[in-house]
């Protein structure tokens, strides 16, 4: 047995550095872009149009990846995507966060009408279709960064919000708060200081989740061609050229695709590796 | 009578969850910029047809008449009519509904078989290296969303391996004979074999993206019940009756492990359907979803709304059901 908890913890360890190390790369990549492309990714020249990747028949050197059927530079707008992809992923799940786990907090902690009110908001929240639910913000707050942004937080604050509010409550009910009021905390104070620290682990693990599942939204927009303006490149929008042109030039559709793939995974398995780490049973 | 004043309370909530999403989708497209009168009329209208085409969909009144208005409507089934098509918008939303249902189903069906068998195959095989490797298989399918999934099975099944169709619900030049638009039901019902294959050469791959995340749950929680039932004493007793493991796994555990699965199952479809807008987009399925987001990119108000709100009786509906379903299976509620 003690065997193969060693074993679990090992792998566990594993997934956990392989997710942060291509995340680490991303954010590099985001950061460096403009340095380390080899190419300019909105530079278009019809004579280079649909270029293969590097091992293949036909191309030019220096585009590594190909180019799409305008002549972009594939790899180039990979790494330039990766700053609007690390961006949403960052500010986006970080706003939801922290009003989606608020929200959730005072629902399960002071229960009573505001625990109503959120709950209800919840329940109609959850009974909207979430990617209708996106195009419609997109369509109504107009195109952009901060559009995006907006929407996600819009949309995915029920995520921390329901989650949160079950384990506020559960906490509520053990012992130390008691403990704590009778020690002569108010009740914002135990809430904070008491019930906060002890829900913050799951927090973190929805957190990473929720950076996955913005960058997966924001390249839906793109996808549907309403996420930012159509010059600057976003994996999502690569991700619409190349499926328009897959029987042409699949490798248009491949590496952003391959791209966006390794990073929701990764998001994911940090989350989860995470959660694992934080549960003291495996401990 | 405990449980039928817990159906009626039920009942209330989600009319009130209902009448929330109604007036929120009404409030928030009404701010949506662009005109859709002025997109409607052909270059070189004066203001009087502007105005005049303003009043015909009452755009001139009140949100608070307009939303009265439209909400009684509603209720006696009149949605409005389309902007972009003039025609009633329950009848085009209605006639879209069938593709998405059977899309959905068919995705549910996938995933039960996929997420059971792998539930099951793993409990059967626990402790070894195969039953490691269907939880990481699992944590994959889970990880990712169904819409990569789509990606992924485009490049696979119809470039790579191109063996089924990746975009439309049935193959254009096929003149079909259905008169509903419930095809793959009604191309079995005709016995029509033919027809029956290229529908469903077509729905394939849809289906599986969006059946792979659901398989990954189904299969984590099941397993996980699974486990849990393994332990109990009947269990064991049946064990040294000298059943097989299979038989033991299958005709013991399973009915009692089924139950926390279902209510978990009957949340996940729904999100399920609503994953369906985006993936009838990436195969160019024509399904609900689809002209949601042609509505949206049209500024078809009365069709966004008419759509969204169906989404939501489906959603809610789904989730009314499950709730009902467990308290009738669950003797421990039918009783209490």
């Amino acid at each position: 047995m003690a065997d193969g908890r060693g074993q679990v913890r090992r792998r566990l360890g594993l997934r956990l550095w392989l997710s942060a190390g291509w995340l680490t790369l991303l954010l590099l990549a985001a950061l460096l872009a403009p340095w380390i492309s080899p190419k300019d990714p909105l530079a278009q020249d019809l004579f280079l149009a649909r270029l293969p990747p590097f091992w293949m028949d036909g191309t030019e050197p220096g585009y590594w990846l190909g180019t799409d059927s305008l002549g972009r530079d594939v790899l180039s707008r990979i790494l330039h995507g990766a700053r609007v992809a690390m961006t949403v992923a960052l500010v986006a799940g970080t706003l939801t966060c922290v009003i989606g786990a608020a929200l959730g907090l005072l629902a399960g902690f002071l229960r009573g009408w505001v625990d109503m009110v959120i709950s209800r908001l919840i329940d109609i929240w959850m009974a909207f279709p979430p990617v209708l639910f996106s195009i419609l913000l997109i369509a109504v707050i107009g195109p952009g960064l901060g559009a995006i942004i907006l929407a996600i937080v819009v949309i995915d604050w029920t995520r921390f919000a329901r989650v949160v509010r079950a384990e506020a409550m559960a906490q509520g009910a053990m012992d130390y708060v008691a403990s704590a009021q009778v020690a002569g905390r108010g009740r914002t104070g135990t809430m904070l200081v008491e019930v906060l620290p002890n829900v913050l682990p799951l927090i973190v693990v929805l957190l990473t989740l929720e950076m996955g599942i913005a960058v997966i939204v924001e390249a839906i927009l793109s996808f549907v061609n309403l996420s930012i303006s159509t010059d600057d490149p976003t994996w999502g929008g690569m991700i619409a050229e190349g499926r328009t042109s897959v029987h042409q030039a699949w490798w248009v559709l491949v590496f952003p695709l391959i791209t966006l793939f390794l990073t929701v995974l990764s998001f994911s398995q940090l989350g989860e590796g995470l959660k694992d780490r934080f549960d003291p049973v495996l401990r | 009578m405990q449980l039928f004043r817990a159906v009626i309370l039920r009942l209330l909530t989600t009319a009130v969850t209902l009448s929330g999403v109604a007036v929120i989708v009404f409030v928030v497209i009404r701010v949506v910029p662009g005109n859709p009168i002025a997109m409607m009329l052909p270059p070189g209208a004066t203001d009087e047809d502007v105005a005049r085409l303003t009043a015909l969909y009452g755009l001139d009144k009140s949100i608070f008449r307009q939303f009265l208005i439209w909400a009684g409507g509603v209720l006696q089934g009149d949605f409005g009519t389309s902007i972009t098509t003039r025609q009633p918008v329950l009848g085009l939303v209605l006639g879209r509904l069938p593709a998405t249902l059977e899309l959905s189903v068919m995705a549910l069906v996938i995933a039960t078989v996929i997420g059971g068998f792998a539930a099951l195959t793993g409990t059967r095989l626990r402790g070894t290296r195969s039953e490691a490797a269907i939880d990481v298989a699992n944590g994959m399918a889970l990880s990712v969303p169904d819409f990569l999934w789509g990606l992924v099975l485009i490049l696979l099944f119809g470039v790579l391996w191109p063996v089924f169709h990746i975009s439309g619900r049935v193959t254009p030049s096929i003149d079909l004979p259905f008169t509903t638009n419930f095809y793959l039901i009604e191309s079995l019902v005709r016995l029509r074999p033919d027809l029956w294959w290229d529908i469903v050469s077509h729905m394939l791959l849809p289906a599986l993206a969006l059946a792979i995340p659901l398989a990954a749950i189904i299969g984590q929680v099941l397993k996980q019940s699974l486990k849990e039932t393994m332990h109990l004493d009947y269990v064991t007793l049946s064990r040294t009756k000298g059943y097989s493991e299979t038989h033991v796994i299958t005709r013991e555990a399973l009915p009692n492990a089924v139950l926390p699965a279902l209510t978990l199952v009957g949340v996940q479809f729904t999100f399920l359907i609503g994953g369906t807008v985006i993936i009838e987009r990436l195969f160019s399925y024509e399904g609900l979803g689809n002209m949601a987001i042609d509505a949206v990119i049209n500024r078809d108000l009365p069709l966004i709304q008419g759509i969204v709100i169906l989404f939501a009786v489906i959603f809610t509906g789904v989730n009314l059901i499950v709730d009902l379903a467990y308290a009738a299976l669950n003797p421990r509620l039918r009783h209490g």
